[in-house]
């Protein structure tokens, strides 16, 4: 069986170039007089995301990662940064001159049935975007489309009239992402999409991910806190903690040597179907739990729960230092640990 | 016969009745568990692997009844009436479950909450009640017990909840503890740290653990039997290496082929097994996993195969066990 490759990103300009992202929810302080204090959910994160590409972006409840998937579409107002979709900034754009580009950009949420409305039977949920987007559209060119969707996505188009409640999770979530490629986007931000779901249907959702976006040269964005699912489907994986990046890198080379010690960690912690290996495997556990993020530590975030953490991580915060091509890490001490 | 088994249930069903009808979700379940044993049931959602032991702790929805025999070690226990089945639940035999937070009563502080128990079923005074609950939270590794104990639930994090139930059903020390998916709700650091807790817990205390989940990754690092759920049914048990490297049932091979692993480089497409879940309210005739089984033949689909023994605790409900 072969590898599952990148695509080539030395002849394609990104899709998707994000700078110095930042968003900082204000939480108001305590005391009539006391000035809000910011909660810096994502804080000054940097990437390009190439056509065709699938970039996991992982981490612990609460380190930012949805945040950022709706930053990126705009969803909720970056405080600073740049977000260049094609080349150009959206962040701040007016409402008008971003509704055409939301064609291209759509999300998958996590809870397959709480995201669609209950009372629109699925082929209207599925042809919302294309009343929305191409009001041109005759009836019966829309409902050619749904069908058409439905049954790539395995959904048996005779069931259009029918409502989500009578849809398994799994196929609730297929309708979520006939909805979501119904305008034929080129980036979907997946929001934990099979985290809801049994083991027995995780597998068919993720197959069916891989399957469109090779047929459509789709990119991704896969937000997961399952490190098993990333390695399977992502080109690219993003470590984030406390809204900021750790590391960034290629797939096999964040499996084979992660370099940050959280990630390290994470993917230590993660339990594998193998009594033997399980059991005598290395193990890094981390002490206590994700700090708050209204008042970080100083210096490095994830020092307080570093095993390896020294003087300078309270008081230096460390830079994004490029170790390879393809990875890049946040630690001062990435070349000792 | 004599047998040293804490806990043995023998066909175990359990009804519910609902506006569309009789649903089944447990049928005819029997297994034992010894002291110092941790036993995994796996199976997805709605396959009866909950159901099963609230069933015995006499937490059933209003609607279920059960049917069968729950012996905790000499004593039947189903259907007890609730006064003296508070002899033994939550005493004897406790259960931990998915979400912390709704678990645990919002309105009163830990303190409240963990003393009672011990006040009403040991007659301690209050004040060693609350002494024996601070040493319980520092045994299961909250910083600063003395004061958190004081505290109200929404004041812990996710992890620090799950361990104050734990905390909680431990305070009794109990023969039984029932863990149903624990670690779920929880990020993968801590939940190492929880699992960490439930073995080391395990070593002190000689617990029977049945641990639920659907995750077989957490059941080959914490288990040394596991029984498998489909439809209601018990479709596989074996020994924890008996169920990984030699499963015989088509959904537990299929359940773990499935699994995405996080020490394997990936293929082009992970194995999914086909179809969906089964309707606990439209089971089909024969093998309720029939419409998803690679191996199905003509006579699944007509005779539902019985859960059969093959030796050392290892059963499989298929057809393919009668060797053709």
């Amino acid at each position: 069986m072969t590898a599952m490759t990148a695509p080539d990103k030395r002849d394609n300009a990104p899709i998707l170039s994000v700078r110095d992202l930042k968003v900082h929810f204000p939480i108001p302080g305590k005391g009539p007089f006391a000035k809000d204090r910011p909660l810096k959910a994502v804080d000054g994160v940097n990437f390009d995301l190439f056509p065709g590409e699938t970039l996991g972006v992982v981490g612990e409840s609460g380190c930012g990662k949805s945040t950022l998937g709706r930053a990126i579409l705009q969803l909720i107002a970056p405080s600073g940064g740049q977000v260049a979709w094609l080349g150009k900034d959206i962040v701040g754009i007016p409402h008008r001159d971003m509704q055409p580009l939301r064609r291209d950009l759509q999300i998958i949420f996590q809870d397959p049935l709480a995201s669609l409305n209950p009372r629109m039977t699925i082929g209207e949920i599925i042809a919302e975007p294309l009343v929305t987007h191409k009001p041109e559209l005759g009836k019966d060119e829309i409902k050619t489309r749904v069908k058409r969707m439905m049954a790539r996505v395995g959904l048996l188009p005779q069931m259009i009239n029918r409502y989500p409640h009578e849809f398994s999770g799994g196929q609730c979530q297929r309708i979520g992402i006939a909805r979501a490629m119904i305008l034929e986007p080129k980036l979907i931000v997946c929001d934990e999409p099979v985290s809801a779901l049994d083991v027995s249907i995780q597998a068919q959702i993720v197959n069916l991910l891989q399957e469109l976006q090779r047929e459509f040269d789709l990119s991704l964005i896969f937000i997961s806190h399952d490190l098993s699912i990333v390695r399977h489907i992502c080109h690219r994986i993003m470590v984030l903690y406390l809204g900021n990046v750790m590391e960034l890198a290629d797939r096999d080379s964040i499996y084979a040597a992660p370099r940050h010690p959280y990630t390290k960690a994470l993917i230590s912690a993660v339990p594998i179907p193998d009594p033997e290996i399980e059991r005598n495997k290395e193990r890094i556990v981390l002490t206590g739990d994700l700090p708050s993020p209204l008042s970080p530590p100083s210096g490095c975030v994830f020092r307080t729960r570093c095993p390896f953490a020294q003087e300078k991580c309270a008081t230096d915060v460390p830079t994004i230092d490029r170790v390879s091509e393809t990875q890049e890490v946040a630690c001062h001490f990435h070349d000792s640990i | 016969m004599t047998t040293n088994h804490i806990l043995t249930v023998e066909n175990l069903s359990t009804r519910f009745q609902t506006p569309d009808g009789e649903v089944e979700a447990v049928n005819n379940v029997n297994f034992h568990i010894d002291p110092g044993e941790t036993l995994g049931v796996v199976g997805e959602s709605g396959s009866g692997k909950t159901q099963i032991f609230l069933s015995l702790m006499g937490l059933l929805a209003k609607n279920g009844t059960s049917t069968g025999s729950v012996r905790y070690k000499d004593k039947e226990i189903l259907n007890l009436r609730s006064r003296d089945l508070n002899k033994i639940r939550g005493v004897s035999m406790s259960m931990i479950f998915q979400d912390p937070m709704t678990s645990l009563n919002p309105f009163l502080k830990i303190s409240r909450q963990m003393t009672e128990v011990l006040v009403e079923h040991r007659g301690m005074s209050e004040a060693d009640a609350l002494k024996r609950a601070i040493a319980m939270l520092d045994r299961v590794g909250i910083p600063g017990a003395a004061q958190r104990v004081h505290m109200y639930p929404h004041e812990f994090s996710g992890g620090m909840r799950q361990r104050v139930m734990i905390a909680m059903a431990l305070l009794c020390d109990p023969e039984v503890l029932i863990a149903d998916e624990p670690t779920t709700a929880l990020d993968v650091t801590v939940q190492a740290q929880i699992l960490d807790l439930l073995r080391d817990l395990q070593k002190d205390f000689n617990t029977a653990t049945v641990m639920i989940t659907h995750d077989l990754g957490v059941v080959a690092g914490l288990c040394d039997r596991v029984m498998v759920m489909y439809g209601g049914r018990v479709v596989e048990t074996g020994t924890v290496r008996d169920i990984f490297y030699d499963s015989h049932h088509p959904y537990t091979e299929g359940l773990l082929k499935s699994m995405p692993r996080i020490d394997r480089a990936n293929e082009d497409s992970m194995f999914a097994i086909p179809g969906q879940p089964p309707n606990l309210q439209n089971l089909p005739t024969g093998c309720a996993y029939q419409e998803r089984c690679g191996y199905v033949m003509d006579r699944c689909c007509v005779e539902r195969p019985l859960l059969k023994g093959f030796g050392d605790g290892r059963a499989s409900a298929c057809f393919r066990e009668d060797g053709q």
